[in-house]
């Protein structure tokens, strides 16, 4: 589904990406590890097409398509859903209206009949209750008054109305006590399915403690230093990034999430 | 207040269309000679059967016009005006009044079906009395029967000169004299029609109450004076929505609306203005310099002006609330658009008078292209006015970097116990904002909408539901294009 050949990535003129190789089949879970400026959440945005970022070589396909010339929002309706590490704030804007707008817009790519009123407010009810959102939160404007776990949740909520093929996790459990850990995980296992792939960006294993991934991979100075399975994220736990450190030097900060 | 069907939103469907009522109606028109003298004041008195006083008051406005010089204080700019270069007195040939809908032109007709303006369809202007003011002339009044059993007043101010002259002579030019200002003094001059309603005393008045305007005759300004009276313990909602054809000259509109309101009543003001704004480049667009001015004369009465501002070349407006009576409330809601080479100069004036007086102004400003966007607000507390309430938040997007937002607020305070608040942000549309709205599958342009809708919502709100949907469709269609 998803087929990474050697991307190099530049933010700001400085290499972020460098050669980094990746390949997600449809029901995967993958999840991708790395020390701080490795480069996950760049890798992330560019999935997700944010600008800022400048793809000096390599390619990416996506259900065959050659995903770094769609718009972001034309990822999105190919079913790229990315859980943002830190919900930006909206003001104003309904959260209901909002998701609303968000599933219309990609049931209609779909060829799917938009939903109305009603028929979303029913939707939204099962899913909420599922994860535990109230309803309270949902009239407030977008992620306006959120706390960090009820962004994430937020997000994960969002996830599931989307239903999305290839899902990116970044970083979805900083900043969550294990309570709150435990609801997120419990939300994305339900979305797991043959249909779907996800990709979990993490900093630390315990995530993964919920979320059993199939593959785990380390992301190391701009590539792929290392990939297994369950029990290499249990290694880094125990052992930490040392092995995959390289001396320190400048790296290129991620632009601001 | 009775329930409205979205009679002008289905009219309104903007969306998706560039700029609709590009379009000009080819009837006879019967004009005044080009140009501006007392003659063409004669003219234009003669041509409604005026009564003297009216025409005296007429000539006294233009002999003090022709002493006064036209303001350039605020922050716009425009080629002079060639106040010789127009006609003013515009009307489509009728032979006698209409005396019902089977007599006027069919053409005008047409006109107003193409502006969505069902006046066959009683059905679907249910609820909603439409006085349709096609150039110079009123046409027809919809609905007047019904207005009539609650004794409520709602004419053109021509017919209102006619059959309601005491009342017309009672109030008109008491909110704003003919002396006070450039535009509003010319107006009294030349103005040759708007709506007059007068609500008569403890009636809520059963439906909203609206207006069309169209200019059509070239380089005929639109001049329309506004008169609406709320006797005590009544009320009424009033809707404005313009919209006009497209143009390559440029256009004056300099509309006088007056509001009283007396004991315990209330008016209730909403306008929604879609003037053509000129092109992509500045050429042409409607210039917009208006007055509105609302007297709380009352205790206990209310004024709210809520505006949704999005055309015109140039907007030049401070709709205002004189706070006499005690406890008396003032508020203004607004929303103005600038996108490509408009410009806007625009707020209100809270003046308070009596005691215990508030008054509330929310004001958006949205600035897109190479817009220049002010909001320019004064509150004044005479020292009279004790235990003055002001509020005022004023808030300034902009999008893009080429364009400009400017705030000019004056407080001007003489009493100890007064309070006033004054909040102000200026922002643009962070680009987190766009890229999650993009990453759920919005357009960029679908965001930016939604983006600005909610930065409006509280100005939004206080529009009737009816106009409420037609302003959230015509904030997104004047920032097209601004994205990017």
């Amino acid at each position: 589904m998803l087929d990474i050949k050697n991307l190099h990535v530049t933010a700001d003129g400085k290499a972020i990406l460098k050669g980094l190789d990746l390949t997600i089949r449809v029901g995967e879970m993958h999840a991708i590890m790395g020390p701080n400026g490795s480069g996950k959440s760049t890798l992330a945005y560019v999935l997700a097409g944010r600008d800022g970022y400048e793809v000096t070589d390599g390619s990416v396909v996506f259900d065959g398509h050659n995903l770094l010339e769609l718009a972001p929002e034309e990822r999105a309706r190919e079913g790229i859903f990315l859980a943002f590490q830190y919900p930006v704030e909206i003001p104003g804007v309904g959260s209901n209206s909002f998701l609303k707008a968000a599933v219309n817009a990609v049931r209609k790519h779909r060829g799917l009949p938009e939903l109305d009123a009603m028929e979303f407010l029913k939707l939204i009810r099962e899913k909420r209750d599922q994860l535990g959102v109230a309803e309270e939160m949902l009239k407030r404007s977008l992620n306006v008054g959120f706390s960090g776990g009820e962004k994430k949740r937020a997000e994960v909520l969002q996830m599931s109305l989307l239903e999305p093929r290839l899902a990116i996790l970044d970083e979805t459990d900083s900043g969550l006590d294990i309570d709150a850990l435990k609801i997120v995980a419990k939300g994305i296992n339900a979305l797991r399915s043959p249909e779907r792939a996800m990709l979990m960006i993490t900093h630390y294993q315990r995530l993964l403690d919920y979320v059993s991934p199939d593959f785990v991979h380390v992301l190391s100075d701009g590539r792929i230093a290392e990939s297994g399975g369950k029990e290499l994220a249990l290694k880094l736990e125990r052992e930490g990034y040392a092995g995959h450190r390289r001396p320190r030097r400048e790296h290129a900060a991620a632009p601001a999430e | 207040m009775a329930s409205v069907p979205n009679t002008i939103e289905t009219v309104r469907a903007v969306a998706g269309d560039k700029y609709k009522y590009g379009f000009v109606t080819d009837i006879e028109t019967e004009t005044a000679p080009k140009g501006l003298n007392e003659d063409t004041i004669r003219f234009i008195s003669d041509k409604k059967a005026e009564p003297e006083w009216l025409l005296e008051w007429r000539l006294r406005a233009y002999r003090s016009w022709t002493q006064m010089a036209e303001p350039n204080w605020a922050k716009i700019g425009h080629p002079p005006i060639d106040y010789q270069d127009a006609y003013y007195y515009s009307a489509p040939k009728v032979k006698d009044g209409p005396k019902s809908l089977e007599e006027i032109d069919p053409e005008l007709l047409r006109t107003y079906e193409k502006l969505g303006i069902p006046l066959r369809e009683q059905e679907r202007l249910a609820g909603v009395a439409v006085d349709a003011v096609f150039d110079s002339v009123s046409v027809a009044t919809t609905f007047r029967k019904k207005l009539e059993e609650y004794g409520v007043i709602f004419c053109s101010i021509s017919d209102a000169v006619q059959k309601h002259p005491e009342l017309v002579r009672k109030y008109l030019g008491s909110v704003v004299p003919y002396s006070d200002n450039f535009f509003a003094t010319l107006n009294s001059a030349v103005f040759t029609d708007g709506s007059f309603a007068y609500i008569p005393e403890g009636v809520r008045c059963p439906m909203e109450l609206s207006t069309y305007f169209r200019i059509n005759a070239a380089q005929t300004g639109q001049f329309e004076r506004t008169l609406i009276i709320a006797e005590r313990g009544s009320s009424v909602s009033y809707l404005e929505g313009c919209t006009a054809p497209m143009r390559d000259e440029n256009q004056l509109h300099a509309a006088v609306v007056e509001l009283v309101a007396l004991d315990d009543a209330e008016i209730k003001y909403s306008t929604v203005q879609n003037w053509y704004p000129g092109d992509e480049h500045g050429r042409g667009g409607i210039y917009n310099f208006v007055t509105k001015r609302g007297a709380c004369r009352g205790r206990n009465s209310k004024i709210s002006w809520t505006q949704v501002e999005t055309g015109s070349a140039i907007t030049w407006k401070y709709p205002s609330c004189i706070l006499q009576g005690d406890n008396s409330v003032g508020k203004f809601y607004s929303i103005a658009i600038t996108n490509n080479y408009q410009q806007a100069d625009t707020g209100t004036k809270m003046i308070h008078i009596g005691k215990n007086t508030r008054s509330t102004i929310i004001s958006k400003g949205i600035s897109a292209g190479k817009a220049q966007n002010t909001y320019r607000g004064l509150v004044r507390i005479l020292p009279g006015a004790a235990n003055a309430r002001n509020h005022t938040q004023c808030d300034s997007l902009l999008i893009g970097d080429k364009c400009g937002a400017h705030t000019v607020p004056y407080i001007e305070s003489r009493n100890r116990s007064a309070r006033v608040e004054h909040e102000a942000t200026t922002s643009k549309i962070s680009e987190d904002q766009l890229f999650y709205c993009r990453q759920r599958g919005l357009s960029a342009e679908d965001s930016v909408s939604l983006i600005v809708n909610g930065f409006c919502k509280d100005v939004l709100q206080e529009l009737p539901m009816e106009f409420a949907v037609e302003a959230q469709k015509l904030v997104s269609i004047s920032l097209e294009g601004s994205v990017g």
